[in-house]
This record gives C-alpha cells, structure tokens and sequence, in this order.
C-alpha cells in the first residue's frame, strides 16, 4: 500500500533522492547568501589543538582498521544471503535447517580462525 | 482505525480527473517531496531540543529555558545561528569529496524516512524486500561519513572517520542479524505486510524468547550505529575535538547534525516496525474496552510515539554510560554480540522450522 498506489516504487525512490539532494543545494543556497565572507590564511589552518599542524595530515593509520573491514566484507556477505532463506524458511522445514546450520557452521569456523589468529586483538 | 489511504486515493482522483496521468504524477511527486521534507525538518528540530531536555533532565538541570516558552524556540535560534555562520574552505582539502559528502548523509536519511510505515495507508516507498532496502541505504550514510574525514586534511577527522567506518561496519552485521530474526518469523521483507504480520501481537510478544534477545540486539547494535551513547568514539571531544565534522562549519556542519537526529528517528522507527509492531495499537486478548479506546487514537501518534519512546532510551543510554575504548567497542561487537546474534538466529530458525507457535 503506497502513499499513493499509482506511483511506481521506482519513481518514489528517485523522488526522495532528489529531496535529500535539493535539500542540501536549497539549505546551501540560502547560507552561501546570507553568510559573511572573509579570507585569512590562518583560517584556512586545519583545526588541531591551536599549535601548527605537523606534518601531512594524510597520515599512516592503523592496519586494525583494514582486518575489521575484510572481516566486515565476509560476513556482511553472509548476511546477504541469509535473507532470501530467511523469507521462505517456513515453507522449507527442517531440511532447510540443516542446510543453512552447515552455512553457518563453515561461517562460524572462519570467525573463530579469525579469533584464534588474533585478528580481532587491538594491539 | 482510520485509513489515510482514503485521504490519497481521494487526491489521486481529484488530480487524475482534471489533467493527464503524467502531470498528476509530477504533482504527487512535488507534494511527496514537499511533505518529506518538512517531517525531516520538523522531526530534526524536534529531536535536537528533546535530546538537550533530556540531556539537562538527567543531570539535575533545566536545559534551554530563555527563548521562548520552556525553551521552545531554542532550536530555531540555533538552527538561524548556524545557517548565518561562514563556510570556511580550508587549505589543502579535497574539495569534491569535502562537499560530496553531506549529499551522502543527508540523501541517506531522507530515502530512509521515506521507508518507513507512518501510519494506516501512510507509507511513501514501499518495495518487496523493503527491510533490506533501508539496510543497503543506511550503509551509503556510511561512505558519507568516511569521505567527510578522509577528505578534510586533519588527522583528527581522519581518525575519527576511520573510527566511525570501523565501528559502523561492525555494529551492521547484529543490526542486519536481529532484523533477519524477525524476518525468519515473519516471513516478508515488505515493510507494509511487517506491520499487518503484527496485528495480532507485536513481534517481541509474539516471538518467543529469541524476538527479545533479538530486540535487545538491535538497540545496542542501533545506539552503536548512530554513533551515540556509550560509543561515541567517533567524535569522542576528550580525544578528537569533535571527529569527522570537526573542519565543516556553518551549515556544512549542520547537515551532520540534522543526520544525525534523523538517524537516531530512523532506527528507533525500524525498532518499532519490526518489534513493536509498527503503527499498530496496542492490544490486550480479551480486554475488549481497552482495544476499542487504543484503536481509536490516531496510528500516526502510535508510530511517532514508539519510536520516541526508543529514541528515549538510546538517549538515556548515552547520559548513564561511560564512553568505551576502541578495542572494548570492536570486541563487544566480534565476540559477544555477533555470536549472540548468529546463535539467535538459529534459535529461531528452530523455532519456526518445528512451528512452535502461539
């Protein structure tokens, strides 16, 4: 039941892009008019403490960061699979328990590997 | 219960009657869109002085009183405030992905609320697997995020992004695994056919023992992905001044702030469709009475009441909890939560298999 049965899904979802997105040009437009402008070199200093900045500010950070996103990737993955069984399991019985049980059992191997490797140690 | 399908198909009809089907369209798409804007902004505004009445009601005090009565217009002073506030351009920014990114969040959080089921016949988008829908949304927010830090030339913002990236993505997977355990019983991703699923009983009555450890779940997992309460690391102020926004200003900054309310409306509204059962009243086997008096408020207040009532939670979560460490956060997530999640999922897809039903 849409707000309005006519529309198609498509049409509605493009529509409320464009809203996000008008929103921010309209909210934009009326700072850019009514908003001072003015222009020192100082201000245009990233904001850090006060002190000059050191260095590049692009700096190396944390390998951590990677593993969490890789292991995010597999069992992201994961999930996306899961749904479509998750709809029709309970036209599908017990079989599909076993099935999915052995998909998951696979998944939960490669998280406790990940676990036993120290993958998910913050050192 | 009323059925405000009767007020658009009443619109529809007054348009398609006097002009040709596409100009009808290109009308109901401008009311649409005029209409989801002003819940966003009105919900924005809303959110920003409930969360400092709150804020100052935990801590003994009274919050914004001077503008207004009770402080009321506290927030449109504020908002006047920060649309009158210069855009700094910085030296050394990615200018594309610097402005790139409020589009992101902000376009993120207004598909979302368009998802989301209003009221009886009130429901904007409404595709088949709309559940996975605003999950796939939720995630471009994400990217928002990152780009903003990553783009600022800051190592404050490019830490806090990474931080925001890492515990976003994370706090996803039991996010994505309790509303999976509600879809296992349901058996519908369409949003609208959740909410008649609920007529019956609301999920986290109807659904055993598993809807509630999988409601629990979804609140921490929600509070974590709206970069709230007790992990706020990402724009954790003792470390980071004030995270990925910390080089936007004026209203640059405002569209973070704006997302960032919404956000918390927008998971506290999936809460309530798929747990709470949506704009469904709240009803009592037996108590013919009390159904009758529940059914005859309006469905919109019931939906906007529950998900303030979550969003009152979260907030409360946040003034009683002491902010987490990073590696605390990633292994509450990798070791307790997700296999809570997964273990619970199980546990339902048992449950439903052998049809142990109420």
């Amino acid at each position: 039941m849409n707000l309005l049965m006519e529309i198609g899904n498509g049409t509605l979802a493009i529509t409320a892009t464009l809203t996000g997105i008008g929103l921010v040009c309209a909210a934009l437009l009326i700072a850019k008019l009514i908003s001072p402008k003015s222009f020192s070199v100082k201000k245009a200093e990233p904001y850090e403490c006060g002190i000059p900045t050191r260095g590049e500010s692009m700096i190396q950070f944390k390998t951590g960061y990677y593993i969490f996103a890789i292991l995010f990737l597999i069992f992201d993955v994961e999930t996306v699979f899961l749904y479509p069984w998750a709809v029709i399991a309970r036209s599908l019985g017990v079989q599909s328990l076993l099935c999915i049980g052995i998909f998951l059992f696979i998944l939960i191997l490669g998280l406790a590997y990940a676990w036993r490797k120290g993958a998910l140690k913050w050192t | 219960m009323f059925d405000f399908g009767i007020w658009t198909s009443w619109f529809n009809n007054l348009l398609t009657g006097c002009m040709p089907d596409w100009a009808a369209t290109i009308i109901e798409c401008v009311v649409i869109a005029v209409l989801v804007l002003l819940a966003y902004t009105v919900l924005a505004l809303f959110y920003i002085l409930y969360e400092r009445k709150l804020c100052a009601w935990f801590q003994c005090r009274l919050g914004p009183m001077r503008v207004g009565k009770w402080g009321l217009l506290q927030v449109f002073a504020d908002m006047f405030k920060i649309l009158i506030k210069e855009l700094i351009s910085l030296k050394g920014t990615d200018k594309f992905l610097f402005k790139l990114a409020p589009y992101l969040v902000i376009t993120s959080s207004v598909i979302m609320l368009a998802c989301l089921p209003w009221g009886r016949g009130l429901q904007i988008i409404n595709f088949n697997i709309g559940i996975f829908f605003v999950l796939a949304v939720s995630s471009v927010g994400v990217l928002g995020i990152l780009l903003a830090g990553w783009s600022s030339n800051n190592k404050y913002t490019l830490i806090g992004a990474m931080r925001s990236g890492a515990q976003m993505v994370s706090y996803e997977l039991s996010l994505g695994l309790a509303i999976i355990t509600i879809v296992l019983f349901a058996g519908t991703m369409n949003i609208n056919e959740l909410v008649w699923a609920q007529n019956d009983g609301w999920f986290i009555f109807k659904g055993h023992i598993p809807a509630i450890i999988a409601f629990i779940i979804y609140v921490i997992a929600a509070t974590a992905e709206t970069n709230r309460g007790p992990f706020d690391l990402p724009e954790a102020e003792h470390e980071l001044t004030a995270g990925y926004h910390t080089e936007y200003s004026g209203i640059h900054f405002g569209f973070f702030y704006l997302a960032e309310y919404l956000n918390l409306f927008i998971v506290s509204g999936i809460a309530t469709l798929m747990f709470l059962g949506g704009w469904m009243p709240l009803h009592v086997p037996g108590w013919d009475g009390f159904n009758a008096v529940m059914d005859w408020i309006p469905s919109v207040v019931w939906f906007v009441g529950k998900a303030f009532f979550i969003s009152y939670v979260i907030i409360w979560f946040k003034w009683t909890f002491p902010r987490v460490r990073i590696d605390q956060m990633l292994a509450f997530e990798w070791k307790y939560l997700m296999p809570f999640a997964l273990a619970n999922l199980v546990l339902m897809a048992i449950f439903v298999a052998l049809g142990w039903h109420f």
